[in-house]
């Protein structure tokens, strides 16, 4: 692999700032309120949206929730094994979670019903099923994707109680997060790693930008370093990169609408 | 994050009276857990961390051992007295992230490679959290590694700066953090110049970003000095010619 990665190849025959093919369905699962399947080379994430009612976060009384989770099910490789998740599935969690909370995607002032009581709870699941490599984009594209084409059920108050008046709306979108990773191997930085590149990076790095040009959440991650090159080398990339994306991400959202 | 109240006044000056780029008061004190073989107590503003380094030492379970090199694990935790609201004791699945992110800030310092066999347990016990805890956290747990004598290429030292009222400020507390516009923390090896941990949540232009990032690293190097004061007071006392001696 260092022999390829000197000559500017990886082992798949991509470039450096090249990811893999991605591939795009949505409304996959017809009972969640929006779901998408997500390809990125042969990684693969089902995310699927569930909308429902319940108590806001403490300190958040006026705003909707949101929980977003992650599971990598036993089928997505000979190394996973059924149980609580471990620290590699929390943090793939807690990652795409930031990116999507921070970046504000979802507009959770105008999910409450009852402030302080009974407010919108959106919970968005994602399902990895098979692996290779760069869960974190996946995930990420999966999650917005399937909130982008999703409809929520318009709940009313009536006496108190929570109403299901049986019509869908278009969730409250301000923006669309992009998340971007690269793998540090040796001097070089790698968009979308796969399997064999993570196996042998020395250090990796996830950052999610916004429409609106800001970066909103980054994450280090594995056991080595980044020089300070390094990482504005990656956020440079990230945002061009994400910009290309975004591009894409919209397009299909709204096609699915029309 | 959209912040609702402004949190500098016109004077330039923070909710805890501090300007930009100030500080909090840091203190660490080396050795003051008798039964490990590293250990350090932080003050970090309101922060107080007490970290217990033990190895390298067998590992159990057996199978966990690389024939290599030395394994290092990590625990991130909370005291249920720590935090305004009273904290479940349970590790929660923050604590797995940053146990994890903490683990993987060191371990580009360490020479693993020295130890095959063996495994360096790092506890790092938060007793009361003011913001900014897995910086001081790391601080602390790499005086503590090099108070126990592990073989080490550099400190790790962190610190976190941050967006508040659009201004970029070193080293954020709880309020800011909680209402303000971004917050990234970082760990840095200042003799290496590499970077081992970053995160960042909230909102940054590409210039923020970059000036954040700067602001943090210069919170890194002064966090550094404090560290290297901490353990020279504790090996060489108080000889000054030692101390300006290297």
């Amino acid at each position: 692999m260092k022999d390829q990665i000197s000559n500017g190849k990886r082992l798949d025959g991509r470039i450096f700032n090249e990811s893999r093919p991605l591939s795009i369905e949505t409304n996959v699962i017809p009972k969640a309120n929006g779901s998408a399947w997500v390809k990125l080379g042969n990684t693969e994430v089902v995310a699927g949206v569930k909308v429902e009612t319940g108590e806001p976060f403490e300190g958040l009384e006026n705003k909707g929730a949101l929980i977003v989770s992650a599971e990598v099910l036993p089928t997505a490789s000979p190394f996973v094994e059924p149980g609580p998740p471990d620290e590699e599935t929390i943090e793939l969690a807690r990652v795409v979670d930031r990116g999507i909370r921070e970046s504000e995607m979802l507009a959770l002032d105008k999910l409450a019903l009852i402030p302080g009581k009974i407010v919108y709870t959106v919970f968005v699941d994602c399902s990895i099923i098979n692996t290779d490599g760069n869960l974190f984009d996946a995930t990420s594209y999966a999650v917005v994707l399937a909130l982008l084409t999703s409809k929520f059920p318009v709940y009313e108050i009536k006496d108190e109680k929570v109403v299901d008046t049986g019509k869908v709306q278009d969730p409250p979108i301000n923006t669309v997060p992009v998340s971007i990773t690269f793998a540090r191997i040796g001097d070089s930085l790698m968009l979308d790693p796969t399997t064999e590149e993570e196996v042998c990076m020395d250090a990796r790095i996830t950052l999610t930008t916004n429409s609106e040009g800001e970066y909103t959440a980054v994450q280090k991650g594995s056991n080595g370093y980044l020089t300070i090159e390094q990482v504005l080398q990656a956020a440079d990339i990230a945002m061009t990169k994400g910009q290309e994306l975004r591009q894409r991400v919209i397009s299909i959202g709204k096609k699915e609408k029309a | 994050m959209t912040q609702a109240r402004s949190l500098i006044d016109e004077g330039g000056k923070r909710t805890d009276g501090r300007t930009a780029n100030e500080l909090r008061d840091i203190n660490i004190k080396v050795g003051v857990v008798k039964n490990a073989d590293g250990s350090a107590l932080i003050e970090f503003g309101k922060n107080k961390i007490v970290v217990g380094v033990y190895g390298p030492r067998e590992v159990h379970p057996k199978h966990m051992a690389q024939t290599d090199r030395c394994i290092l694990r990590c625990r991130y935790h909370m005291t249920p007295f720590s935090t305004d609201t009273r904290k479940n004791p349970a590790p929660s699945r923050r604590e797995v992230e940053i146990s994890k992110v903490i683990r993987e800030s060191l371990e580009p310092a360490l020479m693993l490679e020295d130890y095959p066999r063996a495994t360096i347990d790092v506890y790092i016990e938060v007793l009361q959290a003011d913001g900014g805890s897995r910086c001081a956290g790391i601080t602390a747990a790499s005086v503590a590694l090099a108070d126990a004598g592990i073989n080490m290429r550099d400190i790790v030292s962190a610190c976190a700066a941050g967006k508040v009222d659009e201004k970029i400020v070193l080293d954020i507390n709880d309020t800011e953090d909680k209402e303000g516009g971004a917050d990234m923390p970082v760990a840095f090896m200042p003799n290496l110049k590499q970077i081992t941990l970053l995160q960042l949540d909230g909102r940054l232009d590409k210039d923020q970003f970059n000036a954040c990032l700067k602001e943090a690293i210069s919170g890194c190097e002064r966090v550094y000095e404090i560290q290297r004061a901490s353990l020279m007071q504790k090996y060489f006392g108080n000889e000054p010619e030692l101390k300006n001696g290297n």
